[in-house]
């Protein structure tokens, strides 16, 4: 045969056998393919979370202990308890009311209720600073009585106002005084019969406002989450899934699951789908582990990653939220008064009552290996005022096979120590000793840490602090989620600070790569050397 | 010099052309990949170079499995048995002889493709340089595996490291290999034989080094 023909022929059987080893090789690109239905982990989730038609077989109006003439919140919560007889030794039991988690071997008790410490609002002394009490579920300032209904009436109302008034009034013969005592009774009542299972509202009030206003604390809770759309949370969106706050948080005998630090929400990462466990509380407990397309390189990374790492690509989207607060700024005063600055969002940037805050929108997460728990330091541990202390901070590591990569806001503070006992200090806010009357903060320190009962050696200055929030409220639609380059870039990438471990597209050992480079380019060089070589002593002399 | 006879002979058959051409057109889609998942550029993005490397090194180790089957199934091994025989010659050659305008000490035959550097090198390549990047390269993209096979000691460190040092000789193997295509009697020549399978030689006798190698025909 010719070589040509030979040639020809070669053509069509290349083509053929390229295209069984192509048919052979459906992986890569099949997981991309649109048209396959959606991934698992979606269609679990929807299936955990269908709509549960939850029935409600009481019509609280119609209640006959709820018709009284109510005098004070103490005789709403005892209508509430003639039918719901257990419901008040539960709520004491739970975190809500004692804002206590637990107790340390070296006897400090961990919770706001406790010895803990932020880098907001510091302490609240014991539950003396009563600044801190609008956020308790008690009537007003109290902590003896439960308030049901704030957490499950609809309607929001000052209580202590009201009932103030209404003793006022009640019992004038003043036409005028009169009418004023009915509006009040009128409007307790629809109040007090307005009992719902808690909402969006209910749980904002206090969470969406932590720290004294909206979006103080987290960055990730706050009003705009009220009536979110679907940018800003999918799961919420009222236009989607309309979850409200209880859809996940879900409660037995009114312990609600969710909450973090030193005991996680769930510490196995299982589905529910396994064995519908309903207060764990992760993505995973409707996602599965699996919850991206078959094939999906992204399913290869939840071991490691959490969901929340990639999917709220940023925090604050809608309203802004507290990244720093100097306390050691506070106390200047403009011709001997207080006074405050704002900033472009409107908020406080200066307040001569609580010092100088930085507040940011559209905040890009830090990134900390995180088990589900975090540490955190309370007015009795010791502290190195050498360096920044971390107030709280994530518990994990690579190793950790809980651990993932999880983001966090990161609020930075600056608050009193005591120089010689190296402990982080609760001044008095609050009343007639507290800062914000005095703006003595020796007489605070002082008064705050005897409500605290731990010593003050009576010599302050201040530290710099960080505390964490883990970011998990907020996931974005999935085309808004974190891109693989974000991460998987050589230099200032979302990870940058994460070491100890190869990560592909940002790290490399740069010996090798520059010796790799050395013997590609040294190859290079050597054949333009002998070609050139060739060319110029004519090669070849035979064909000539 | 006396000016040498030459004959076209078959060199190549359709098999080994397309499992060449292949070869390169993976290999070539390897390195970009994954010197971009490296991070040494940005050409395609991150993850669309992840997806077409991992697509394209799965699609190697098929299509290698079928060019072991090929090659043990048709006696094609005995072009690799590594010989000391003449090599001192070749390399001279390259060194010294092409720049005089010598022939080549090694002329191609049906029998014996490669000179004795040849051999060396390919059989190097396909049975250490490549085995070694097709392992490194199944290790580091069943990552996820590890734990379940029980492989907990291993870290992912030495296994990147092995296989970026392989793709580095890799690279520097297809510069040297492309610039070699050149040295025939004419540019072309090696090119063209690798398209067509036909190849210009130098007329002559199977030459004693080939003979001794050589103990049976290969199957027709």
């Amino acid at each position: 045969m010719k070589p040509s023909l030979r040639s020809l022929a070669v053509v069509p059987a290349t083509l053929l056998l390229f295209m069984i080893i192509v048919l052979c090789l459906p992986p890569a690109y099949a997981a991309t393919e649109p048209a396959q239905d959606q991934a698992p982990g979606r269609t679990m989730a929807q299936q955990a979370t269908k709509e549960k038609n939850l029935w409600i077989t009481v019509d609280h109006s119609r209640i006959e202990a709820l018709q009284k003439d109510f005098r004070s919140g103490l005789e709403v919560t005892q209508a509430c308890l003639s039918c719901h007889t257990e419901a008040a030794d539960q709520i004491h039991k739970t975190i809500h009311w004692t804002w206590q988690a637990y107790q340390t071997e070296d006897g400090s008790v961990h919770g706001k209720g406790g010895d803990s410490i932020n880098n907001f609002c510091i302490s609240a002394n014991k539950m003396q600073d009563k600044g801190c009490l609008s956020c308790h579920p008690g009537w007003g300032n109290e902590t003896k009585t439960i308030n049901c209904l704030n957490c499950h009436s609809n309607k929001t109302m000052n209580w202590v106002e009201a009932f103030e008034d209404l003793s006022a009034f009640a019992d004038s013969d003043d036409p005028g005084e009169k009418e004023i005592a009915d509006e009040l009774r009128t409007n307790l009542l629809a109040s007090v019969q307005a009992v719902v299972r808690p909402q969006r509202q209910n749980c904002g009030e206090c969470h969406f406002k932590g720290g004294g206003g909206d979006g103080v604390k987290h960055g990730d809770l706050d009003t705009s989450l009220t009536n979110p759309n679907k940018a800003l949370d999918v799961h919420m969106a009222v236009e989607g899934r309309n979850f409200e706050c209880t859809r996940c948080h879900t409660t037995i005998l009114h312990n609600i699951a969710g909450r973090v630090y030193t005991k996680p929400a769930a510490t196995d990462r299982k589905s529910l789908i396994d064995d519908d466990l309903a207060p764990k509380i992760t993505c995973e407990s409707c996602h599965t582990s699996k919850p991206h397309a078959a094939d999906s390189k992204a399913n290869d990374h939840t071991d490691k990653v959490a969901c929340q790492s990639c999917h709220i690509p940023k925090f604050a989207r809608v309203n802004p939220t507290k990244m720093s607060w100097d306390w050691s700024q506070a106390g200047k005063t403009k011709d001997g008064k207080p006074y405050k600055t704002q900033d472009e969002f409107g908020k406080d940037s200066y307040l001569s009552i609580k010092g100088q805050m930085r507040w940011d929108k559209n905040v890009q997460p830090e990134y900390f290996w995180y088990n589900g728990s975090i540490s955190s330091v309370t007015v009795k541990d010791k502290i190195d005022p050498g360096t920044v202390v971390q107030v709280s901070h994530p518990v994990g590591s690579r190793d950790d096979a809980n651990a993932r990569i999880f983001p966090f806001k990161v609020h930075e503070g600056r608050q009193p120590y005591d120089k010689v006992h190296k402990t982080l200090l609760g001044p008095m806010l609050s009343g007639p000793d507290g800062y914000w009357k005095t703006l003595d903060w020796q007489h605070a320190i002082s008064k705050g840490q005897e409500a605290l009962q731990v010593p003050y050696s009576g010599e302050f200055d201040f530290v710099d602090t960080t505390y964490v929030f883990p970011i998990t409220h907020m996931v974005a639609p999935k085309g808004q989620a974190v891109s693989c380059e974000e991460c998987h870039v050589r230099t200032d990438g979302r990870l940058a600070k994460l070491t100890g471990f190869y990560m592909p597209g940002r790290d490399r050992f740069s010996p090798l790569d520059a010796m790799g480079w050395i013997v590609v380019l040294g190859s290079l060089v050597g054949v333009c050397l002998h070609g050139l070589t060739r060319m110029f002593t004519g090669g070849r002399k035979e064909d000539k | 010099m006396e000016r040498v006879k030459k004959i076209n002979m078959y060199l190549y058959t359709r098999y080994e052309r397309f499992w060449h051409w292949l070869q390169m057109l993976l290999i070539v889609l390897l390195l970009v990949t994954g010197l971009e998942v490296h991070g040494s550029f940005m050409l395609l993005g991150f993850e669309r170079a992840v997806e077409i490397h991992n697509f394209a090194g799965i699609t190697w180790l098929i299509a290698f499995s079928f060019f072991i089957f090929w090659i043990f199934t048709t006696g094609e091994w005995r072009q690799y048995i590594p010989t000391t025989r003449k090599m001192f010659q070749v390399i001279r050659y390259y060194s010294y002889g092409i720049f005089r305008g010598e022939s080549h000490p090694v002329p191609k035959r049906k029998e014996a493709k490669h000179n004795p550097l040849q051999r060396l090198v390919y059989l190097s390549l396909a049975a250490f340089l490549l085995p070694v990047q097709m392992v490194s390269g199944l290790l580091y993209w069943l990552y996820n595996d590890w734990q379940a096979w029980g492989l907990t000691g291993l870290s992912l460190n030495p296994v990147v490291l092995i296989h970026t040092a392989g793709a580095f000789a890799i690279f520097s193997f297809i510069i040297v290999h492309v610039y070699m295509t050149t040295t025939g009697h004419t540019v072309s020549a090696h090119v063209r034989a690798m398209i067509t399978g036909w190849e210009e030689v130098e007329e002559g006798e199977v030459q004693e080094w080939e003979k001794s190698v050589r103990r049976t025909p290969a199957p027709r």
